[in-house]
């Protein structure tokens, strides 16, 4: 089963946190990436850049329109994500709390499963 | 592309190939490379120089002698002149099937059943590592490290090539049938997705278990797996439109079943049940039997099907038995009896949200003409689903009872 487990960062959360406690975040993520890997869960990882370097396109009159909005209004972004192929729900929890930012109070940590995958899975 | 035969051919030698050189040589893990290797040779030159006089021979000889290339080039490079254990020269190996035995390995209880059922489709199976991730929809990469580790680990756990005795062969051989089982749903009923049959994937589960039921005829619940897979199996054509949509079982079109896969099911599930105890698989397999004996719906035994989900919630009690139980008491006592034994299920944490039960709650209150209540339940039911053939059905549904377009409370009439 595949699920997407998707990291709800809050930048207020984050730049409260210590040097020492952003440099953990990191580590812990390499750390869970090298797991993944070997256990032969992980499909995929990305991270995504800042929201106010996002723009939303909407087409009105067929004329597409860019805005910074309105995502941009909620204090919690997504900040990335994991796409991994695991035996159950379950495990997927297992997974998704194993990520440093399930730790960290103020951030999110969501597991969803996928329902429909398309695209290169025949690296 | 390789000939279907050759292809045929190679996927039944190849567990035979491979247990030859493991009980020969021992270590499962190179075992299995340089038999990956013999295989890919055999791929490149059977379709164009022939198959040789004694495939399985040849097989034997090209992987032991990459398996003895390994540990020379192994020894070499540690630099330990003195290890000749490898260097045995490929002599005769012994004509004994020993698939089984490399089965009951692949299905380590130190494995996940993720990894058992890789393992197994990859050793036993003689399936690529791009097949297989193909099959369950995965990048190469995450399968081809899900192997690695498989088999890393039947190393590290020390296991010998040999059929455990006793009690220990009595659980590993239902591990076995667990894996081969989840093989064969994985192909019946993909857990997510637009496809929801793998085809390939149900044949290969079929074919595996053939082979089990081969060496162990008078075990009933091998006997009873294999008849409920043919018979499960001989209605996929029936399950789908040609548009993809899901057509449920009392509205397929039983004619198109097939007749020769339910012929050889319903032999198999009666002499699984001569036996003196009965499994899951057989009780499943006769539950199958009971609908595949059917001509339509209402033909059903439904008092004996629902008898027979009676003993198996006895044996091994799960939800999804009793929901099950559930359609069979509605057509036996009336949707009412139905809901009322649904409604015992609503306190278990594992059915909370799940599809099914939502579902079959939608079924059975359409039948009792609370329209809203089954829309509801029908539009809940498509929201929980991961497949999206199943999510079409369920919508389709919901909208043929919706409750604003409902001109009486006796639709059908």
């Amino acid at each position: 089963m595949q699920f997407l487990i998707s990291l709800h960062i809050n930048p207020a959360v984050l730049d409260a946190l210590t040097d020492e406690e952003k440099v953990a975040i990191g580590a812990g993520h390499g750390t869970f990436i090298e797991a993944l890997k070997q256990s032969g869960e992980l499909i995929s990882t990305q991270a995504l850049v800042d929201p106010s370097q996002a723009v939303v396109v909407t087409v009105r009159n067929g004329q597409p329109v860019v805005t910074d909005g309105p995502f941009l209004e909620a204090k919690e972004h997504l900040g990335g994500f994991y796409l991994v192929d695991c035996e159950d729900k379950g495990r997927a929890i297992e997974l998704a709390a194993q990520i440093p930012d399930a730790s960290v109070e103020g951030l999110g940590v969501e597991v969803r499963q996928v329902m429909f995958a398309v695209g290169q899975l025949e690296a | 592309m390789t000939a279907p035969v050759t292809e045929d051919l190679l996927r039944e030698l190849t567990p035979q190939v491979l247990s030859a050189l493991v009980r020969r040589y021992g270590g499962f893990e190179d075992c299995e490379d340089a038999v990956q290797e013999a295989v890919l040779a055999a791929t490149v030159q059977w379709p164009s120089e022939g198959v040789p006089d004694n495939p399985r021979g040849w097989l034997v000889t090209v992987a032991s002698r990459r398996f003895i290339d390994q540990m020379r080039s192994e020894r070499a490079r540690r630099e330990r002149e003195s290890a000749t254990s490898a260097e045995v020269a490929p002599a005769e190996v012994s004509d004994s099937d020993d698939t089984l035995v490399l089965l009951f390995l692949c299905c380590h209880p130190t494995l996940t059943a993720a990894s058992q059922t890789a393992l197994t489709l990859r050793a036993v199976g003689g399936l690529t590592t791009a097949e297989i991730a193909r099959a369950f929809l995965v990048p190469e990469p995450t399968m081809a490290a899900r192997i690695s580790r498989a088999k890393q680990r039947i190393r590290a756990a020390g296991s010998t090539f040999a059929l455990p005795e006793g009690t220990e062969r009595k659980e590993r051989l239902r591990v076995v049938l667990q894996v081969l089982y989840l093989i064969f749903n994985e192909g019946y009923t993909a857990s997510s997705g637009s496809e929801l049959h793998r085809p390939d994937l149900a044949r290969e589960a079929i074919r595996l278990t053939r082979t089990v039921h081969a060496q162990l005829p008078e075990d009933g619940e091998v006997t009873g797996l294999l008849a409920l897979m043919l018979l499960t199996h001989a209605r996929r054509e029936t399950r789908t439109t040609a548009t993809g949509d899901l057509v449920p079982l009392d509205e397929q079109d039983r004619t198109r079943w097939d007749g020769r896969l339910i012929d050889e099911g319903l032999t198999l599930a009666r002499a699984s049940l001569a036996g003196p105890a009965l499994g899951p698989y057989q009780l499943q397999a006769a539950i199958a039997a009971t609908h595949a004996d059917a001509a339509t719906t209402e033909e059903t035994n439904w008092p004996q099907v629902h008898a027979l989900y009676l003993i198996l919630e006895r044996i091994a009690p799960n939800p999804m038995v009793t929901l099950n139980r559930a359609i069979a008491l509605a057509e036996t006592e009336g949707p009412s009896a139905g809901l009322a034994l649904l409604a015992t299920l609503d306190g278990d944490e594992r059915m909370a949200g799940h599809h099914r039960l939502l579902s079959v709650r939608a079924h059975l209150l359409e039948r009792t003409d609370d329209l809203a209540g089954a829309h509801e339940h029908y539009r809940r039911a498509a929201r929980a689903t991961a497949s999206i053939a199943e999510q079409r059905y369920l919508e389709s549904r919901a909208s043929r009872v919706k409750p604003a377009t409902r001109p009486s409370p006796r639709l059908d009439e």
